[in-house]
């Protein structure tokens, strides 16, 4: 079962993935300029596929909560298939 | 603080059951070398390093290493999901089920249950930084006997991406344990002069200066950078 939402989040997930790894190597890099571009760039490529998901399939934090009744609890949750 | 993004870092979707298979898993959960550890080690000796960068990677690696646990949490919980108890039981995880039916509880292998002492905070910032070169490794290890142990691609494939980001981090604790080390072997800067034996607390100098031993690297110092 390989639904849009599905190849959606993959693709936030391999996104937002490269912006932790990035954060990383910055942390013991911190004068990196060009790994800094990337990490800006891929940053923004990932705040919007991120609000592109959320506005089709519901909150990815909590905060980002935007209809009712309260979508957050709305399975399915990460551990389940 | 922490923020919960609901998913997980890397994609977990098992069709087999196998809970011989997660009665070992599990030991990536509560066990010596395993994610619980990982973060409650790193995130507990973030508060006494010195240096901004040791501070900054035990951080955010001990934030990681919690989304780990969910990662190993939900292959354990995919693994036993539907399985009939008898079965359970008959593949090793009697015990486990009469105690905790199809909960995930922090054990290792053999069911011992996690303990603090799997963590060493020594309040020193390379002894500290050390040990977490030794765990990312023991971690690493423990990832490829569990990949040796399973020919399933659903299950290999995310144990794969979790060994790949042990050796990853071992990098970065490296990198880090080299930036203290060229901190605390730097020219000290000091504001006052540290006399330590004569100056009272009560006088007018920080207390950083006459307690800490890591006096050179005060916010000036830092700065100085």
């Amino acid at each position: 079962m390989y639904d849009a939402r599905e190849k959606m989040l993959k693709e936030l997930m391999a996104l937002e993935f490269m912006e932790i790894e990035l954060n990383l190597y910055l942390n013991t890099h911190p004068y990196d300029q060009q790994a800094f571009m990337i990490f800006q760039n891929t940053a923004q490529q990932a705040k919007m596929l991120r609000d592109n998901y959320e506005r089709m399939y519901g909150p990815i934090t909590a905060s980002a909560s935007n209809s009712f009744p309260w979508p957050w609890i709305e399975s399915p949750w990460p551990w389940e298939a | 603080m922490w923020v919960y993004e609901k998913k997980l870092q890397y994609p977990v979707k098992i069709k087999s059951c196998n809970p011989r298979l997660a009665k070992y898993i599990i030991t990536q959960y509560g066990g010596p070398d395993g994610e619980l550890a990982a973060s409650l080690r790193y995130l507990s000796q973030r508060y006494s390093m010195p240096v901004e960068s040791a501070k900054a990677t035990l951080n955010d690696i001990g934030t990681e290493e919690l989304a780990h646990l969910e990662i190993v949490g939900t292959i354990v919980y995919q693994l036993t999901k539907g399985v009939p108890p008898k079965i359970l039981e008959k593949e090793g995880l009697g015990g486990y089920f009469a105690d905790h039916d199809r909960g995930i509880y922090p054990v290792n292998g053999d069911g011992v249950p996690f303990t603090a002492a799997y963590i060493g905070v020594k309040g020193d910032p390379i002894a500290d930084l050390t040990e977490d070169l030794a765990a990312e490794q023991k971690a690493r290890a423990t990832y490829e006997g569990l990949i040796n142990m399973t020919d399933d691609p659903d299950v290999i494939d995310p144990l794969r991406f979790l060994r790949e980001r042990e050796v990853v981090h071992f990098q970065r604790f490296g990198e880090a344990l080299r930036i203290v080390q060229e901190k605390l072997n730097e020219r000290p800067f000091y504001v006052k002069k540290p006399d330590y034996a004569e100056v009272s607390p009560a006088e007018n100098v920080s207390p950083a200066a006459n307690v800490s031993p890591y006096a050179n690297v005060s916010p000036t110092a830092e700065k100085k950078k």
